[in-house]
């Protein structure tokens, strides 16, 4: 039997491991702890375990104590204690080691990032790509104002803690902005009141900006329900009715995504999607007109304000991915010698493992 | 000035320290994200009354107006204040809206879940008319999309095996050398599913994902960093 403290955690675990003795008559097994090695051990645990391990957290665990363990195993007729294992102090960890892999690789992007903002300060020309997407909000925009018809948002299931609904909050000023000057109306039905408040912040914002305020209507910018499919109901009951002429989908999307895209197709709408949601990235690209796919939404406000700054982090992002197809390029040769001279020299594959394992998810 | 910079300073402080806990379990930090959390919860509770209120005004306002669609508005008010009511009469009668016996239950299975059933229902219909579009032959790309489209369809589906075996029993009829057992055991479509799902599925999946993962952390610079304030309005 073997205590120890529970390694990267805040306290109050510890983690008891034994060996199994293997007789099939063996019912399980029952731990119990004392704070002395001859005093009173108590159960911790009353249910019988059936493993090899267990994690004691009860709430009567306190930091900086001494414990002392025993395990008693179980037949049907008869039961036998262990040795008693201690003393173990359970000890909250300024660090979480098993998080470095995280930490390193936090530094190493961050100083990139910074390093690139710092050079785009410096006012180094930095050039971003064309995104098609992006390009198509003021045709999509246009052909509203020319049909005479409205436009339509949506961040979808998106809360505000969701970073694609703040990357979509740029591209709804924009939109609500045009929407002013053209004398659209701009209908934002919401799933979350609080993105609603956020939206109708950012269209007020635009509208004013655009030198209309006079034109915004908190009553276009409405919450709907937080329901998923009675938001999807919802929503397609506004655009069978209202008939928008652009609609554009930009935020958090589940199931409800084609049912959402393709009720804006039965209405002639032309439609412009972007999600972080990869699974419904597919179902956008069949029923939507331009779909901005991965990381382009999040490039969304630099691509709208290219000021050098924000191109800086785009730079920095780009930089990065090709860092990373570099690894990843590198660990796949790698592995394959790794994998091919197994026979040979055995130390490659077990050097390959440990990598891999390093970029593991953390615990 | 300040309502630029304490909002910003917020932000930056509040980041630092979640990124901090992320690193540290010691108290204080540790269960810093999940307190950070429950006031987010807190806070989102109280915002739904937002929520209703906005709701309730806007349907009113249409009904009022008789603007087109107010009978369905006030159907939607009625409905509201009726499930209202029902809960709090389960609330009071059987101590919770939720215990099994309680009316407000009823609500919730004989009417929210069907209706919401027969919502997702229709997605099927939906996905055969998007698929219809996405899958028409007007391009080399658009074909092979339908070609692996059928393949994995047909890998998933039980057709596919059965297909697959009259597949097989046509090759031992022209090669009756050929085991007719190893032929079915191959599951040609099924490997041909696993295989598209597993290598160019996977790729093309992961090349995406580790770009928004790219991206999310470049956003999440800008807004630490002060540079993306567009969340504020400015």
């Amino acid at each position: 039997m073997l205590v120890k403290d529970n390694p990267n955690d805040q306290g109050q675990a510890i983690v008891i491991t034994w060996t199994h003795p293997a007789p099939e008559s063996l019912l399980g097994f029952r731990i119990f702890r004392s704070t002395s090695p001859t005093g009173d051990f108590t159960p911790v645990e009353p249910e019988l375990l059936n493993r090899t391990d267990y994690l004691d957290t009860d709430t009567l665990l306190r930091d900086g104590v001494a414990y002392y363990y025993l395990i008693r195993a179980y037949s049907a007729n008869d039961s036998a204690s262990s040795a008693v294992a201690g003393p173990v102090i359970a000890r909250a960890q300024w660090f979480n080691a098993s998080r470095l892999n995280v930490l390193v690789l936090t530094l190493i992007i961050s100083a990139l990032f910074i390093y690139y903002i710092l050079r785009a300060r410096q006012g180094k020309q930095m050039f971003i790509r064309k995104i098609s997407g992006l390009d198509a909000i003021d045709d999509a925009l246009g052909r509203a104002t020319e049909m005479g018809k409205p436009i339509l948002f949506s961040f979808g299931l998106g809360y505000i803690t969701d970073m694609v609904v703040i990357a979509a909050l740029p591209l709804l000023r924009r939109i609500g902005k045009k929407s002013a000057e053209y004398a659209v109306r701009l209908i934002v039905p919401n799933s979350d009141p609080i993105v609603m408040t956020a939206a109708q912040e950012t269209v007020k914002e635009a509208y004013t900006e655009a030198g209309r305020p006079d034109l915004y209507n908190p009553d276009n910018i409405t919450f709907v329900t937080s329901d998923q499919f009675g938001y999807a109901a919802g929503v397609d009951g506004i655009i069978l009715r209202e008939r928008p002429g652009a609609i554009f989908w930009l935020g958090y999307f589940y199931a409800e995504s084609l049912i959402l895209a393709e009720t804006g197709h039965t209405v002639g709408a032309i439609q412009l999607a972007g999600t972080t949601e990869t699974t419904q990235l597919p179902f956008f690209v069949a029923a939507c007109d331009y779909t901005m796919i991965g990381e382009e939404i999040y490039a969304a406000s630099c691509y709208l304000k290219p000021e050098p700054v924000m191109l800086g982090t785009i730079k920095g992002e780009d930089f990065i991915k090709m860092l990373l197809i570099f690894i990843i390029t590198v660990l796949v040769f790698f592995g394959t010698a790794a994998t091919l001279l197994n026979r040979n020299i055995p130390s490659l594959q077990t050097v390959f493992e440990a990598i891999v394992n390093w970029f593991s998810p953390p615990s | 000035m300040f309502q630029r910079s304490i909002p910003l300073f917020i932000v930056l402080f509040t980041a630092l320290l979640l990124i901090v806990a992320f690193f540290i379990p010691h108290k204080p930090f540790g269960d810093l994200e999940s307190r950070f959390l429950n006031w987010y919860a807190i806070i989102s509770g109280f915002t739904f009354l937002l929520g209703l209120d906005s709701l309730t005004r806007h349907h009113l306002l249409k009904v009022i107006r008789r603007e087109k669609g107010w009978f369905y508005s006030l159907l939607l008010v009625l409905s509201l204040f009726a499930t209202l009511t029902v809960g709090l009469y389960s609330w009071v009668k059987f101590s919770s809206p939720f215990a099994l016996r309680a009316p407000f239950m009823w609500l919730y299975k004989y009417m929210i879940i069907p209706l919401q059933a027969t919502m997702f229902a229709t997605l099927a219909f939906f996905i055969f008319s998007a698929a219809y579009r996405a899958f028409r032959i007007r391009n080399l790309g658009a074909t092979l999309l339908l070609i692996a489209a059928c393949l994995v369809m047909l890998g998933n589906v039980p057709l596919g095996s059965s297909i697959w075996q009259r597949i097989s029993q046509l090759v031992h009829l022209v090669f009756p050398n050929t085991r007719l057992d190893l032929l079915y055991q191959i599951e040609l479509f099924a490997q041909i599913k696993d295989w598209l799902m597993a290598i160019p599925q996977a790729a093309a999946g992961r090349g995406i994902g580790i770009g928004l993962a790219l991206g999310g952390i470049a956003m999440s610079l800008r807004i630490i960093l002060g540079i993306e304030r567009t969340y504020l309005s400015s």
